[in-house]
């Protein structure tokens, strides 16, 4: 595949994006204020948890990272409830780049495993270094990679910089799926979220992604709201869907709910499935098995029956 | 001069420190012993419940941790604020329960020495409580209370306030955090207790009020996972008794059984105390 950096100039993208229609603020908030409170029942709890756990990529990103962590991390990424095998397992393991050879031969191919590269989290590392960080991931074994765009370029104006440097990651990439990360967060205003939302899909993402955890706010209901919208109109247009992926600050199944609930009324059913909906997630997953735990076994449970990762 | 309107009051349930109202929106009225209507009060759900477990999770953490010295004067404080609120918790005791003035006073005063004497007891409970053991080894060998965590309690009817303080200050004192579901028919004192605990030092989660109908939330709370220990005081119904603690049996939690009539002016001993504490054992290498 050849490089499409020229089927477009900063121009064109520029009056591309600038020309998307403005996002309403008050009114996506307002939205997402409303689907918040919709009350969901029992059985749809029990299919909504389960969803939500095959949609988890369990997450370590940390300095202190050791092998053994990210070893015990994929035990739990495969079985996360060792108590009950009817428990499904998560939809990746998400760690960097120098650690993917040992999630790969720990997880094997039952559940996949993703790569930050591009010198996560800031992105301040000249193409050639991002382009070798993405190649030693892949070669590593990783078969999803979570880029993060340059928001310096983004914000000064510079689409064509950003566009380019997905289109190459996404060549570096080879088979792997690529994740790009907006940061929104940095971004500042939902105009923004639109605007990279549509800068990363036409630059060929597989999936967009809110945020590296490393800045707050993280994701958000209104940003994921603008991000699933940007995905279904792009799906429209382009015939091609864009997954979506809310990371960071998601801490509780009724939050993870409140996103699945947004997905099923912005995009569809279509998108209720891991290859097109995905939490970016570390905490997230032992709430969710303790209410799994609790539909189960009919009481509330307790962090003390699920592992401290 | 215009007749002022009257503040007609809707209390709120005490959770990690905040007053919320109830998940489920419910509040019952609560009236005095002639009838009359005295205030709305909060009816806690089962995910008021669960709530207040987490605040106490996170308030034992802390709570624990701190020194029983730092406990023991935290404690002392709690007498001080309600000691600045003698006319409402009067006024609150004898409207509930209808009785003169004269015995309310006189129940205050013993629920703010109640605090006061159980303050007393935190710097020296480990020493009554544990113990060091002769063992045949050389080792030193000794053994000493740890709180047991997140207690789930109900207080008993009446007498409204010094029952819930007898509760409410043994289980804290060595650590622990506690649920309390005060009595249903007189909760006014145990909201202007939450009050006081609210600005006496006590961090955030040590102590939870949930007002409400404790059959429709202990059994909640008796089989959560995360609730280490019951205390039964105030269950008046043998069934439901018997019922939580069946409950309570599928985590291994440990219960106190009802005593809805027990003599509460008098001087307590240190078994409330030693209820709800686990003893750990330390076996320390000597001579070598």
């Amino acid at each position: 595949m050849t490089s499409t950096a020229l089927d477009y100039s900063n121009a064109d993208l520029r009056a591309l994006l600038l020309g998307l229609p403005g996002v309403d603020q008050i009114g996506a908030e307002g939205r997402v204020a409303m689907l918040g409170t919709r009350s969901i029942k029992t059985s749809s709890k029990v299919f909504a948890l389960d969803l939500a756990i095959t949609m988890v990529d369990l997450t370590t990103l940390e300095g202190m990272d050791t092998p053994g962590k990210v070893t015990a991390l994929c035990a739990k990424a495969v079985h996360p409830d060792p108590t009950d095998p009817t428990c499904p397992s998560v939809a990746a393991v998400c760690v960097y780049g120098d650690l993917v050879g040992v999630a790969r031969s720990a997880v094997g191919d039952r559940v996949h495993v993703a790569a930050v590269a591009t010198a996560f989290p800031s992105g301040r590392a000249t193409l050639p270094v991002k382009i070798m960080d993405t190649h030693d991931a892949v070669a590593a074994g990783a078969d999803e990679i979570d880029m993060v765009i340059d928001r310096g370029a983004f914000l000064a104006g510079d689409y064509l910089k950003v566009y380019s440097e997905i289109v190459e990651i996404k060549q570096a990439c080879g088979s792997a799926h690529l994740k790009v990360i907006l940061e929104t967060g940095e971004l500042k205003t939902l105009d923004n979220v639109r605007r990279a939302s549509w800068l990363a899909m036409l630059a060929g993402a597989d999936f967009i992604k809110t945020s590296t955890g490393k800045v707050t706010p993280a994701a958000t209901l209104p940003v994921t709201l603008v991000m699933l919208e940007a995905v279904r109109d792009f799906a429209d247009s382009h015939g091609r869907r864009v997954g979506v992926k809310a990371a960071g600050g998601i801490r509780t199944a009724k939050d993870a709910i409140k996103y699945l609930v947004l997905v099923k009324e912005t995009v569809g059913d279509a998108w209720l499935t891991p290859d097109l909906f995905r939490f970016g997630a570390s905490t997230l997953l032992n709430d969710l098995l303790q209410q799994r735990q609790r539909m189960t076994t009919g009481h509330y449970s307790g962090p003390d029956y699920v592992t401290i990762d | 001069m215009t007749e002022r309107v009257e503040v007609r009051k809707t209390h709120k349930l005490f959770i990690g420190g905040a007053f919320p109202r109830s998940e489920s929106g419910r509040t019952y009225e609560v009236t005095d012993s002639s009838g009359t209507f005295l205030a709305n009060v909060a009816q806690a759900s089962r995910k008021d419940a669960r709530d207040a477990v987490l605040a106490a999770r996170a308030g034992t953490t802390a709570w624990a941790k701190a020194t029983a010295y730092n406990r023991g004067q935290v404690l002392y404080r709690i007498a001080e604020v309600m000691e600045g609120r003698r006319d409402q918790f009067i006024a609150d005791i004898e409207q509930g329960e209808g009785v003169s003035s004269k015995k309310a006073a006189a129940q205050l005063d013993a629920a703010i020495d109640r605090w006061v004497w159980y303050a007393g007891w935190a710097d020296k409970f480990a020493q009554v409580a544990g113990s060091s053991n002769p063992v045949a080894g050389p080792y030193f060998d000794f053994s000493l209370p740890e709180p047991t965590g997140v207690v789930a309690a109900v207080a008993p009817q009446q007498p409204s306030l010094i029952g819930l303080v007898s509760v409410i200050a043994p289980i804290i004192v060595t650590g622990n955090a506690v649920i309390v579901m005060p009595s249903p028919v007189h909760p006014i004192p145990a909201i202007t207790l939450s009050e006081c605990l609210a600005t006496s030092d006590v961090p955030a989660g040590v102590v939870n009020i949930l007002t409400g109908a404790p059959g429709e939330v202990m059994p909640w709370l008796a089989s959560h996972a995360d609730v280490n220990a019951l205390d039964l005081t105030g269950i008046v119904d043998a069934g439901l008794a018997a019922d939580l603690e069946r409950e309570a049996a599928g985590t291994v939690k440990r219960v106190r059984g009802p005593k809805p009539d027990a003599d509460w002016s008098a001087t307590p001993t240190v078994s409330r105390m030693r209820a709800f504490v686990e003893v750990k054992t330390v076996w320390h290498p000597m001579g070598v």
